[in-house]
C-alpha cells in the first residue's frame, strides 16, 4: 500500500463479506422452499427471501466496487483520497441503508420490482450516498498527478451506474413501461457499465500482477469496453421480446445480444495473454487465480450460458424459468463476485502487511466455491430444462411440473453446501488478515 | 497494429452511435409501440390500483408476470384465461395460506375492492399482444 487513505477500502470489503454470508443464508431458505420445506413461510415468505437474496447481492457487490475504487484511485492518481472522514461517513451511510432495506423487506417495506425492491424513500438516500462517493472519487482524480485510462474506465463505470439507477425510480402505471425502464437499470448495469468497472479492476490487477506494460493493457481495455457497449446497449432488446413492445426488438435484441459474449471472450483472452506475456512473478498467486478465474467464469456464465437462451426462438420457451436462474448465478458469480474477490485478495495483504496468500485455506476457498457454483448451475440447468419441457412444451401445469423437478433442488442444496464451505474459507482468510495498518505503507509497491 | 488512440476512438464512437440508436428506438417504443401493443387506453383507475397492489405486496417475489419475477409460483400473464375469475377471487381473498397445489401462498385476505382491482389488472395484462408469449405447448397430446 502506497497511500494511507487506501486503508478505507477495508471497511467496504468487510461489509461485502458479511452481506455475502447473509445472502447465502437466504439462498438456502429459498432452495429448501423449492425442495418442499417452507417451514419459515410465516416469518420469511419466499418473496421476502428472494428480495433479500437479490438486494444483498447487489449491495455487497457495490460495496466491493466502492472498496476497489478507494483502493485503486489513490494509487493510479498518485495522491491521497481527498477526505477519509467523508469516505467513512459514506461507508456508514451505505451500511445503514443496506441494513434498513433488508430489515424493511421483512415487514413488507418494498416495491415489487425485481432487483429494485428498495423502497423509494431509501432510494433517495442511496442517491445521496452515491453522490458523496462519486464526489470523493472524482475530486481525487481531478487533483491527482495522473489520469490513467484504467482509473477513468473504472470511475466512468461507477458514474454511469449511478446515473442509470435513476430511470428505475420513476413510477409508471403501465406494467410494460415499468419493465422497459427497469431493464435500463438491471441490464445496462450488468451487461454495460458494470463491465467497465470489471474491466477497470481487471486492468489494474493485470498491470500489478503480470508487470505487462500499461499502454498495452489499456489499449485492450478500450477494445473490450468498446465491444461491451457495441453489443450490450442494443442487446437490452433481449429483455424486451415478450413484454409488450414492437416486434423489431426480437431481431435487434437477438442480433446484438448474441454479440455480447465477445466482450467476455475478449476479457478472458486478454487476461490469459497478459498473464503469459508477463515477466513478473508476483508472489500473490491467490489474487492471480481469482483474476484469471473471473475472466473464465464470466465467459462461461455470462457469455456461454447467456447466448444459450438469448435467441428469440429459444427465449420464447425459456423466458422466466429456472434456466434464467441458472444463467443468473454463474454470470453474477464469474463476472462480479469473483472480480471483487480478486481485488480483495490482492489488496488485503498489502493493506495489513500480512502475507496470508497461497495458504491451504485460500486454495480451498477458490476450488470449493467454484466447483460448488458449477454444481449449482448444473442443478438449476437440469431443473430448468425439465421445467421448460414439462410446463411449456407438454403443457403440464406450473405446480405439477415443479413437483416433478423438486429433486433437483437437493442437488442444488448439496452443491450450495460445497460452495458455502469455500466461501467460509475465504471469509475466514479475510478476517485473519486483521485490520489495515500504516506500518504496511511502502514507497514502491507493485 | 491498432494504436491506443484508435482503440479509444472505437470505444467512444461505438458507444455514442449505438446509444443514439437505442434512444431513437426507445422513443418510438414508448410513444407508439407500447401504447398499441398493451392497449394503454384500457389502463383504468382500477387497473392502476391493481398494479399498485401487485407492487406493494411484491407478488413478483414468487410469481412471474410477462415472464419476469421469481420462479416459485405460477406465471400470471394468462391467469384469467387459465383459471377464471372465481378461482382468482378465492385465492386473493383467502384468510389462510392457499396451499391446494403443495406450496403456500401468503394469505392476503384482500378486500372485495382490492380483489376487483387486481382482477382488472390481470385482465388488462392478459389482453396484451406479447409477440406470441406464452407459447402454446406444442407437444401437448
Ligand atoms: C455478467 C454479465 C451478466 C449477468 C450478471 C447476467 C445476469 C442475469 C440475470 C440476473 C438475469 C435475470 C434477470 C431478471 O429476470 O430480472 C438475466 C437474464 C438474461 N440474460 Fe443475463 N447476465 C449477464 C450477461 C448476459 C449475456 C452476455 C447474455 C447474452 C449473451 C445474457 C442473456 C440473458 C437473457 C436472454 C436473459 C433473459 C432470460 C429470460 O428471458 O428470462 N446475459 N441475466
Ligand atoms: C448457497 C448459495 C445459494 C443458493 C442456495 C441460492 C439459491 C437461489 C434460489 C433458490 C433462487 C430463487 C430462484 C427463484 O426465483 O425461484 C436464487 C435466486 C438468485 N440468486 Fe441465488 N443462491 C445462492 C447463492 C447465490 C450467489 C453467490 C449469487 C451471486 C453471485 C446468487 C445470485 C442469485 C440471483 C441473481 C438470483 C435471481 C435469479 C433469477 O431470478 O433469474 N445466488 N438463488
Ligand atoms: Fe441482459
Amino acid at each position: 500500500m502506497k497511500y494511507k487513505s487506501q486503508k478505507v477500502a477495508y471497511w467496504f470489503f468487510a461489509l461485502s463479506m458479511v452481506l455475502l454470508i447473509l445472502q447465502i443464508v437466504y439462498g438456502f431458505i429459498m432452495a429448501f422452499a423449492h425442495a418442499g420445506y417452507d417451514g419459515l413461510h410465516e416469518i420469511i415468505p419466499f418473496n421476502t427471501a428472494t428480495a433479500t437474496h437479490k438486494n444483498l447481492l447487489v449491495v455487497w457487490l457495490l460495496s466491493g466496487f466502492m472498496g476497489a475504487a478507494y483502493y485503486i484511485i489513490p494509487e493510479e492518481s498518485q495522491r491521497e483520497l481527498v477526505s477519509v472522514p467523508l469516505a467513512k461517513l459514506q461507508f456508514w451511510a451505505l451500511a445503514i441503508v443496506g441494513v434498513v432495506a433488508v430489515a424493511g423487506f421483512h415487514v413488507g417495506w418494498w416495491e415489487g420490482r425485481k432487483f429494485l425492491e428498495i423502497p423509494r424513500f431509501l432510494d433517495y438516500l442511496v442517491v445521496v450516498d452515491i453522490l458523496l462517493f462519486l464526489g470523493i472519487i472524482f475530486v481525487t482524480i481531478f487533483k491527482g498527478k495522473e489520469k490513467t485510462t484504467t482509473e477513468m474506465v473504472l470511475a466512468m463505470g461507477l458514474f454511469f451506474a449511478a446515473l442509470l439507477y435513476l430511470p428505475g425510480m420513476i413510477w409508471f402505471d403501465n406494467q410494460s413501461v415499468d419493465s422497459f425502464f427497469r431493464w435500463w437499470v438491471v441490464h445496462l448495469w450488468v451487461e454495460g457499465v458494470w463491465e467497465l468497472i470489471m474491466g477497470g479492476i481487471l486492468a489494474f490487477l493485470l498491470i500489478k500482477l503480470t508487470g505487462v506494460d500499461r499502454e498495452l493493457i489499456e489499449k485492450w481495455l478500450y477494445v473490450i469496453v468498446g465491444l461491451t457497449f457495441l453489443s450490450g446497449i442494443l442487446g437490452t432488446g433481449h429483455h424486451y421480446y415478450y413484454i409488450g413492445v414492437p416486434e423489431y426488438w426480437l431481431m435487434i435484441g437477438g442480433i446484438f445480444s448474441a454479440l455480447e459474449p465477445l466482450a467476455f471472450l475478449g476479457m478472458a483472452l486478454f487476461a490469459f495473454a497478459m498473464y503469459r506475456k508477463g515477466e513478473k512473478n508476483h508472489p500473490n498467486k491467490t489474487a492471480l487465480y481469482w483474476t484469471l478465474g473471473a475472466a473464465i467464469m464470466s465467459f462461461a456464465g455470462a457469455g456461454l450460458l447467456g447466448i444459450a437462451h438469448t435467441i428469440p426462438s429459444v427465449n420464447m420457451w425459456t423466458h422466466g424459468t429456472l434456466i434464467t436462474a441458472m444463467h443468473g448465478h454463474m454470470a453474477f458469480w464469474g463476472a462480479y463476485a469473483m472480480m471483487v474477490f480478486a481485488i480483495i485478495s490482492y489488496a488485503m495483504p498489502l493493506m495489513t502487511g500480512r502475507k496470508l496468500y497461497n495458504t491451504a485455506g485460500s486454495s480451498y476457498a477458490f476450488w470449493l466455491s467454484n466447483i460448488g457454483m458449477i454444481g449449482m448451475t448444473t442443478a438449476f440447468a437440469t431443473a430448468g430444462v425439465a421445467q421448460v419441457y414439462l410446463e411449456r412444451k407438454v403443457g403440464m401445469s406450473f405446480m405439477e411440473a415443479q413437483m416433478a423437478i423438486e429433486v433437483h433442488f437437493w442437488v442444488l442444496i448439496a452443491s450450495a453446501t460445497l460452495f458455502t464451505i469455500g466461501i467460509i474459507y475465504y471469509v475466514i482468510n479475510f478476517f485473519q488478515h486483521g485490520m489495515p495498518t500504516d506500518e504496511a505503507l511502502v514507497e514502491n509497491i507493485d | 497494429m491498432l494504436s491506443k488512440n484508435q482503440a479509444k476512438l472505437f470505444f467512444l464512437g461505438g458507444t455514442v452511435v449505438f446509444f443514439l440508436i437505442f434512444l431513437v428506438l426507445s422513443a418510438h417504443t414508448l410513444s407508439s409501440g407500447i401504447p398499441k401493443k398493451t392497449h394503454s387506453e384500457n389502463v383504468t383507475a382500477e387497473v392502476a390500483a391493481g398494479k399498485v397492489l401487485f407492487d406493494e405486496n411484491n407478488c413478483m417475489g414468487c410469481h412471474t408476470i410477462l415472464g419476469e419475477g421469481a420462479y416459485y409460483a405460477p406465471e400470471l400473464t394468462k391467469v384469467m384465461d387459465r383459471r377464471g375469475e372465481g378461482f382468482v377471487k378465492a385465492v386473493l381473498s383467502s384468510k389462510t395460506p392457499w396451499t391446494t397445489t403443495g406450496r403456500k401462498m401468503v394469505a392476503y385476505d384482500f378486500t372485495e375492492e382490492e380483489v376487483s382491482n387486481l382482477i382488472a389488472f390481470f385482465t388488462w395484462i392478459g389482453q396484451m399482444d406479447l409477440n406470441g408469449f406464452p407459447p402454446e405447448p406444442d407437444l401437448k397430446k
